[in-house]
């Protein structure tokens, strides 16, 4: 039962998707979480966590759809990638768990200090190990066979710490800006000195991977600086560039959802980029997303599946964002 | 220090400790959501108080439990491919699809509604509320037929073929779905999720009935109400459960005849009359079972019905193919004596309400209060019993344990096994806490919200509170 060619890089692409979304949705939150001592406890704290009480559950249930879609239609990736970055892995759902409950544990408590430390360090670990885990699997693992073939602390290198560093910066960049977005005050005065930071950080961060990027191999330089590949790549860091710019002007404006869009922008820049690095691996230099490919029968399964309910999911997602929106703390004043 | 013990060994110890915690809130959070939503359908249709504060209390609780349920969870998700990832790329185009569907059709149903039916009934108004509390409700229904689907397929394989490169995959979706131990597997976790809950909710109220009476006050009606709902639910499900756990048994016997053999402690096969051991400590290395306590051809009437039928002892299966029987034999009968006090509470209760007393009977309330838990143990002990007694196999007869697991050290597991462990007690410890700090506060007209109690709704500040948050410059 053999995968499908084009079913094989239709699941591609809703992977790429369903992981994007999760960045860019998740990503804020975990902001949020990272960016919380600098923010004062009391109103400011509470605000801030307001804004994402209603949507931060469907938020995370992306990443069940990455890496479940990982699992049911690239197996062979999922079972070379999961134990190779292991403890990376281990890290992120730990940092999960104390951030979830963070949610709910805040209001039941009279050490309301206690978990906003496990909010903060839970999800600065989940960012951190997501961008750890970033880094493993672009500069490659050991595969032997059908399995991994390496050792438990293989993944961690200065290029994997940078990774993770960069996501800690975008996220906690998503974070200020969609704090700017959603409230008023001195809650949103502090999220745009955020934001500089963050836009600051982020910025350094993309500028530090990219370049870092092609030296990892051979075959990502020749995407990058070699035709034919610099036909397709170019445009990336140009349109990357133009997009910091405006997110600059657009903070110097004290523009309030702009800034929000383009650093979303600028991450869907990023992401591609990585896409353009990484096609058409799912393991990088060892399994191409056709050798990983589940059988064609569970391809098309899915995809039914998927057909169906993802519209539907998509539609009342985007209505629990419609009714949860509006100015936080800002009843009579927006 | 892990020198003697395998990584496979600490794997299966880290999944056996992590599912184990994960399931408890699940086995809660199905039985509750559907409770929520009868509550709160219930308070729509009589448009009495009494039921929106019953819903608002629970409701609560619903959301600790609930939140461990989903960050347990996503550690289950991932567990298959980190510890388990030989397996995964073996299994994967068979239940994969499955997997997915539960993502798909599941968890965004649940996630996203649940925002919706923890702060939303101010916004969205009585009706499309409880259309959300419905759906929360309806989503852990379909996550348990997925997942519950893929752990039947993995004990009853039907459906698949294997193909040149190793991996399973399916050759007909819907024998891949409906294996044959499916509907009787997903029946008996239902009712046990319902009556896991209703032992809960019944122990609540108990606890506070037999509290009122102490401080010789009258009991809140919302206790009242909930007790008597409980009660009513487990007169009814327990029965049920019996029933449906007994068909699942034999349901095994006819295609997992080693794992009864294992639950049973039947070493030995008999031509007719199989007695029923009751009680005895297994011996697998002498595979006898000592200071056994039996009756006589009881077993084979169980079963099958028959006196004269003949039953497959371990001795008919291959030593490789055994399963430990000290886990599925001990486990069984934790779980069953435990069902038999579930009985006896429903028919008692049953009894004491047929004749008006039902809210008067101190010793049947201990009794409601001291099984509060019994249902979290007799899920727990269920699922041992079935998964240790189809070792030492992940697929039932075609995948063996000891081939499904990643290539890692000892260390690794070892290590990421005791954060595990850490985290659990800890995180879970806290939230169970709070659970329990919640459930000693007597429901009370004037029930507070979740969302009035966690902290600022969106949206909603009051303009005196928004001062505050002015530009501080």
């Amino acid at each position: 039962m053999a995968p499908d060619p084009i079913l094989t890089l239709v699941w591609a692409g809703i992977i790429g998707v369903a992981i994007f979304i999760y960045v860019v949705t998740d990503g804020f939150d975990l902001g949020i979480g990272i960016l919380f001592p600098t923010m004062a406890p009391g109103a400011e704290r509470e605000t801030a966590i307001a804004t994402i009480k209603p949507v931060w559950d469907a938020n995370q249930t992306w990443l069940v759809l990455g890496g479940g879609g990982v699992f049911a239609a690239f197996p062979l990736a999922y079972a070379i990638l999961m134990p190779a970055v292991y403890a990376p892995l281990i890290a992120m759902l730990l940092g999960l768990i104390f951030r979830g409950v963070a949610f709910k544990y805040r209001a039941r408590t009279s050490r309301i200090w206690l978990w906003d430390f496990a909010f903060f360090a839970g999800s600065t670990l989940a960012a951190f190990a997501q961008g750890v885990i970033l880094g493993a699997v672009l500069q490659g693992v050991k595969v032997s066979g059908r399995s991994y073939a390496g050792g438990w602390w293989d993944w961690l290198s200065p290029f994997s710490l940078l990774t993770g560093a960069s996501v800690v910066a975008a996220y906690a960049l998503l974070g200020a800006c969609w704090l700017i977005w959603r409230t008023v005050g001195a809650v949103q005065d502090h999220a745009y000195r955020m934001a500089w930071r963050g836009g600051g950080a982020s910025i350094a961060a993309i500028a530090a991977v990219s370049l870092a990027t092609p030296f990892l191999s051979h075959d990502y330089f020749s995407r990058w600086f070699e035709t034919p590949g610099i036909y397709f790549s170019a445009p990336v860091p140009i349109l990357l560039a133009i997009t910091g710019l405006l997110f600059i002007r657009a903070l110097k404006r004290r523009a309030e959802v702009a800034p929000f869009l383009l650093a979303e922008l600028l991450f869907l820049l990023a992401f591609i980029g990585l896409g353009i690095s990484i096609f058409p691996w799912a393991v990088p230099g060892q399994v191409t997303i056709w050798q990983a490919a589940t059988a064609g029968n569970a391809q098309s399964f899915m995809l039914v599946g998927v057909g169906l309910l993802l519209p539907v999911i998509l539609g009342y997602t985007a209505y629990g964002y419609w009714l949860f929106r509006g100015k936080v703390g800002a009843e009579g004043y927006a | 220090m892990f020198d003697d013990v395998s990584a496979l060994s600490l794997a299966r110890f880290q999944f056996a400790f992590t599912v184990s915690f994960h399931f408890i809130f699940p086995a809660f959070s199905i039985g509750l959501a559907s409770y929520l939503a009868v509550l709160e359908g219930l308070w729509l249709k009589t448009g009495r108080d009494v039921y929106l504060q019953l819903f608002h209390y629970w409701l609560k609780i619903f959301a600790i439990a609930f939140g461990m349920g989903v960050v347990s969870g996503i550690v289950m998700a991932y567990q298959f491919g980190s510890n388990w990832s030989a397996f995964s790329d073996k299994a994967s185009p068979v239940i994969g699809p499955l997997m997915a569907y539960e993502v798909l059709s599941a968890f965004f149903l649940e996630s996203g509604f649940l925002g919706v039916m923890l702060f939303g009934l101010d916004r969205v108004g009585k009706k499309l509320h409880f259309m959300a509390t419905c759906l929360v409700a309806i989503g852990t229904t379909i996550s348990a037929f997925w997942i519950i689907a893929v752990n039947s397929w993995m004990q009853t394989p039907q459906g698949y073929a294997i193909a040149s490169n190793g991996q399973f995959y399916a050759t007909d979706w819907w024998l891949v779905v409906f294996n044959p131990s499916m509907p009787y597997r997903l029946a008996h976790t239902l009712l046990g999720a319902y009556l896991t809950t209703a032992l809960v909710v019944g122990a609540v109220g108990a606890w506070h009935l037999l509290k009122d009476r102490k401080l010789g006050r009258a009991a809140q009606p919302a206790t009242k109400i909930m007790f008597a709902m409980a009660m009513g639910m487990v007169a009814v499900t327990a029965p049920l459960q019996v029933l449906a756990g007994h068909e699942h048994g034999v349901n095994t016997l006819q295609h997992q005849p080693a794992k009864i053999a294992a639950m049973e402690g039947h070493y030995e096969s008999h031509d007719r009359a199989a007695p029923l051991i009751l009680f005895g400590i297994p011996d697998d290395a002498a595979q006898e079972m000592r200071y056994k306590l039996e009756v006589p051809a009881l077993g084979s009437l169980v079963l099958q019905h028959d006196i004269e039928a003949a039953t497959t002892g371990l001795d008919k299966v291959a030593p490789e193919n055994r399963a430990k029987v000290a886990f599925p034999f001990y486990a069984f009968r934790v779980m069953v004596g435990l069902g038999v006090l579930m009985l006896l509470l429903g028919g008692w209760a049953a009894f004491n309400a047929a004749r008006g007393r039902l809210f008067d009977n101190v010793w049947q309330q201990r009794l409601a209060l001291g099984l509060g838990p019994a249902g979290f143990v007799a899920v727990l002990a269920g699922w041992i019993t079935t998964e240790t007694g189809r070792q030492p196999f992940t697929i039932f007869g075609l995948l063996r344990t000891a081939e499904s697991a990643s290539p890692l050290a000892a260390p690794a597991v070892a290590a990421s096994l005791i954060a595990f462990i850490i985290v659990y007690f800890f995180v879970f410890g806290v939230g169970t806490w709070f659970i329990i700090k919640l459930m000693a506060t007597e429901p009370t007209p004037g029930e507070p919200e979740a969302s009035d109690e966690e902290a600022v709704e969106v949206g909603s500040l009051p303009p005196e509170a928004a001062i505050g948050l002015q530009p501080a410059e």
